[in-house]
């Protein structure tokens, strides 16, 4: 009974919260969007160097004109930035932020699952990204599959229904997964419980292997079907759908990207030689924590690298993780990522950007990349965002100080030019949540039932998330 | 082995041989030349040295722009801008570099886990038993773990090693960076008493079947209270363990108890000698643990302490320190401030609580100390009390601030040169000395850097 009022009390509080804190700033998301005039700041471009004391103009969401004393229209929004640095907001190509769930562990090829259909957009998670200058991230199925669920990039649009956080035209993705957590290292079965195949790295690649295969005669299938269709054979019989196996002839038709998670270089680079012969290409090996073994293999293939920067050691097969795997593999020419995969580490990413300037001397802008317009070329959306150019998104973060150094902290983070995150208007309205929190605590429904409260309704559904998904908005 | 290759070889063979025997020795010069110490930790060079023209950041006292900080026997004998330079000292110029005290990390694990997942035969931190006093930390560090260099290389010279089980933790060791015996390495090796200190929990365990149990908060606070009671009753009965055995050591006609290790172990952590040393986060659970302290007249340290500004008044009425572990941590309620972890330690200086902060690590992210304290500063907490809280503050927490913790005359020489402010994650670390060795700057990652940075 306590669980549940105190679940119920924590539901409500969320539900307000959540909307308190971005309602000032959503409010006009049905409006034109009023222009933005961000003046005087420092301007990290992450393609064009840094400019000093430089405006950017922002129309319709879009970065419309960087320059020195730009106009904007009498009833534009003007963001006075001197002394304050700016960068292209922060996309973390490895993040389960927003999962109600993160791995269906209970086959090794899950391909048919979809984080789209998990998405939670009031995951306080999210807010405090934007908090940390992140706008964008690539959100991943788990690991414990040799074949995980299809992924979901998004932008942190915290506020909006979940629709608005996808972004449209990011090409589809899937998880692969390889390694200790595949082959269930520190999971050990239940008893009575059967262990599920794979248990070794040798198995790991034959489950692909059958895949693959599986798919190549699904896809062949279709298209005898098709050029029968095509040849007006009335005897075409239409193939069953396969869900499982369609996606994998997408990445065979070049279609899905694959981002891998591995740590040993050996098992990567099997992958590699496995998609050669498949006649694929992936996108990104996720981890990649001894990728510098075989950057020269990786960058010959045009593969990115999403890495932690430094994490090394809490399983064998971390123990080999270096932290100048970032500077080898931009050294040998491979488009480098750093991601979390963590919503604590997401608010800090510009410190790990920064510590590749350290381990072998990456330059600031190439550094900056890794945590900006190199993911987004991963995640295929460099086209829209991730450097702050004109006629991209306006998706800006703008910091306190330097953002490599450890004294900065974002004041404000914006996507599409709407604003998220602010500092001021955040700690302003610390007070206002406080208030609202001790009422809430006093109401009726959330006193304990034994202190003169009547007993809690069980909620029926969990959250608002679940109904944004079930009914398409519909409340 | 050799006279019976040279009966069969060729000429041909007889020179590939000498090929790979070539190679062979080659490889093994190259491995002793690249040899850090990672593996037996020997390290380091003895010697005088004075480090010139450098910016000094002395800690304790105002910084010295153009100085020369002097080494010798292991210790800082000379400070300043016109230090003299005793003859045959080896000079270290450090122009355009900064002198600071090595950082020391008073929350950590190091040496008792070398790879925390999927090798339990790596994994020394935790001993079987709730009430485990006689446990030393001391005795499970190993002096060679790879964590050690990685970590002293970003300037982190010092560190407390807890153990972490049970109720009774055991009894943690305050460690140099350096050595290849524990002994070598031991500062204090049996420091403070490790207590989880019992936490108000409505969960009451894990059914297999129907998941998570809980009892209501009444009954929760009653659990508590009953296994602090089990602590005061242990505390007594030791010190009735102590005094029969006080009695029979001078009248060997009464009557005896057998030797209790347990017991023994307790006793200077009663007698408030040593320090125990309370993991705790929540503020009804760090004043319990002040209340606990004032009743039993023990000496308390906060390990954790989330939510220790909360409790400013308790823990500054008892002189309870605060070991912050919580700057990697995410905000434990969904509704708490986004940068509530980050701002604890200024809302702690605000309000007077004696902190040092720590990274609370197992050992392979300790070497990130030095950001934990920077983003206390982005949040906050002045830059010169940022650098403090890992140098000088953990140096007092832990009663070692007479040697260690600030460049003084008289201090062991743990020293760091840098080309930049310490707690920025681009400054690099360009000398580092501990007990007054020159260390090389070399560790497990330089090595497989060095193996693999060239490869085509």
């Amino acid at each position: 009974m306590r669980k549940l009022t105190g679940f119920l009390l924590l539901s409500l509080f969320l539900l307000t919260a959540s909307n308190l804190a971005v309602s000032a700033q959503t409010r006009k998301q049905n409006e034109k969007q009023t222009d933005v005039l961000i003046r005087n700041a420092t301007v990290m471009t992450a393609v064009r160097g840094t400019l000093e004391n430089t405006d950017i103009l922002i129309q319709n969401g879009k970065i419309a004109k960087i320059g020195k004393n730009l106009k904007a229209s009498s009833n534009a929004q003007t963001i006075d930035a001197t002394g304050k640095f700016v960068t292209p907001g922060i996309i973390d190509c490895h993040s389960h932020a927003m999962l109600d769930a993160i791995n269906e562990g209970s086959y090794s090829v899950t391909s048919m699952t979809r984080v789209r259909d998990v998405l939670n957009p009031t995951d306080i998670s999210i807010y405090r990204a934007l908090a940390g200058g992140v706008t964008a991230a690539n959100l991943l199925h788990g690991s414990a599959n040799s074949i995980g669920g299809q992924n979901s990039t998004v932008k942190f649009k915290y506020g909006h229904p979940v629709e608005d956080f996808l972004v449209a035209d990011a090409p589809p993705g899937i998880k692969f997964a390889m390694g200790e957590n595949v082959r269930r290292t520190n999971f050990q079965p239940r008893p009575g419980q059967e262990p599920r195949y794979p248990r070794s790295r040798m198995g790991v690649i034959e489950v692909m292997r059958d895949a693959f295969l599986r798919a190549r005669e699904y896809k062949l299938s279709w298209d005898e079907y098709r050029a029968k269709v095509a040849k007006n054979d009335k005897t075409a019989v239409i193939p069953r759908r396969d869900l499982e196996l369609e996606p994998l002839v997408e990445i065979l038709e070049g279609k899905r990207l694959v981002h891998a998670h591995g740590y040993r270089s050996d098992e990567h680079l099997n992958l590699l030689l496995f998609a050669d012969e498949f006649g694929f290409r992936v996108a990104t090996l996720q981890h990649g924590l001894e990728a510098y073994k075989i950057a020269p293999e990786i960058a010959k293939r045009g593969t990115g690298v999403s890495i932690f920067v430094d994490s090394w050691g809490y399983k064998l097969e971390a123990f080999d993780s270096i932290p100048y795997n970032a500077y080898i593999l931009w050294k040998n020419g491979v488009v480098v990522s750093i991601n979390s995969d963590s919503d604590e580490r997401i608010r800090r990413l510009n410190l790990d950007a920064a510590k590749v300037e350290k381990y072998g001397g990456v330059p600031e802008e190439e550094a900056l990349k890794m945590i900006t317009l190199n993911p987004a070329k991963q995640l295929g959306i460099d086209k829209r965002t991730g450097s702050i150019e004109e006629k991209k998104d306006a998706d800006i973060v703008i910091w306190s100080a330097h953002p490599f150094s450890v004294y900065s902290h974002p004041e404000m983070t914006m996507i599409e030019g709407e604003v998220l995150f602010d500092r001021s208007k955040d700690i302003a309205m610390r007070d206002e949540m406080k208030k609202e929190r001790e009422a809430l605590e006093k109401l009726d429904v959330n006193k304990a039932p034994a202190s003169g409260g009547t007993s809690p309704k069980i909620p029926t559904e969990k959250r608002q998330a679940d109904r944004d998904d079930a009914d398409g908005g519909n409340q | 082995m050799s006279s019976k290759f040279k009966v069969q070889s060729s000429k041909l063979l007889k020179s590939i041989f000498y090929l790979y025997l070539s190679v062979f020795i080659c490889g093994q010069i190259s491995v002793f030349a690249q040899n850090d110490g990672s593996e037996q930790n020997v390290t380091g060079k003895a010697g005088t040295f004075a480090i010139t023209n450098a910016r000094i950041v002395t800690v304790s006292g105002a910084t010295i722009e153009n100085g020369t900080v002097v080494i010798s026997n292991g210790k800082i004998s000379a400070v300043g801008a016109n230090a003299s330079i005793p003859a045959g000292a080896e000079r270290i110029d450090a122009r355009g570099l900064s002198v600071y005290p090595g950082m020391i990390d008073a929350g950590t694990n190091m040496g008792l886990i070398e790879i925390g997942g999927g090798v339990p035969g790596s994994v020394d931190v935790a001993e079987v038993g709730d009430m485990n006093s006689n446990i030393k930390a001391i005795l499970g560090i190993n002096p060679h773990s790879t964590h050690i260099n990685v970590t002293r290389v970003n300037g982190i010279t010092t560190v407390m090693s807890l153990p972490v089980s049970g109720v009774i933790s055991g009894q943690s060791a305050i460690i140099n960076l350096n050595g290849s015996t524990q002994a070598e390495m031991a500062i204090v090796p049996v420091y403070g008493l490790v207590i989880n200190f019992p936490r108000v929990t409505t969960f009451s365990g894990f059914n297999p079947v129907a998941g998570p149990q809980t009892v209501d908060f009444s009954t929760a606070v009653k659990n508590r209270d009953k296994k602090l009671e089990d602590l005061k009753k242990l505390f007594s009965e030791a010190e009735n363990y102590a005094k029969v055995r006080d009695a029979y050591a001078k009248d060997r006609t009464l009557p005896s108890v057998p030797m209790d290790l347990k017991a023994e172990a307790l006793l200077p952590y009663i007698r408030g000698e040593k320090p125990i040393i309370f993991n705790a986060e929540r503020e009804r659970d760090i004043r319990g643990a002040a209340k606990f302290v004032s009743e039993t007249k023990v000496k308390g340290i906060i390990l954790g302490g989330q939510e220790a500004w909360k409790a400013a008044d308790d823990l500054k009425k008892n002189n309870i320190p605060v070991i912050y572990t919580n700057i990697y941590n995410l905000p434990v309620q969904d509704d708490d401030p986004y940068d509530y972890l980050f701002s604890a330690p200024m809302k702690m200086a605000q309000a007077g609580v004696k902190f040092c902060i720590s990274t609370g690590n197992d050992g392979s992210e300790v070497r990130d100390l030095p950001y934990h304290a920077g983003l206390a500063g982005a949040y906050g907490l002045a830059k010169d009390e940022a650098l403090k809280s890992v140098t000088i503050y953990p140096a007092q927490i832990l009663g070692i601030a007479d040697k260690f913790g600030s460049i003084e005359v008289g201090k062991m020489a743990n020293i760091v040169v840098t080309d930049g402010d310490l707690l920025e994650p681009r400054t690099n670390i360009k000398h580092l000395f501990i007990n007054g060795r020159m260390l090389p700057l070399t560790s497990r990652h330089t090595q497989l850097f060095d193996n693999f940075k060239d490869r085509k």
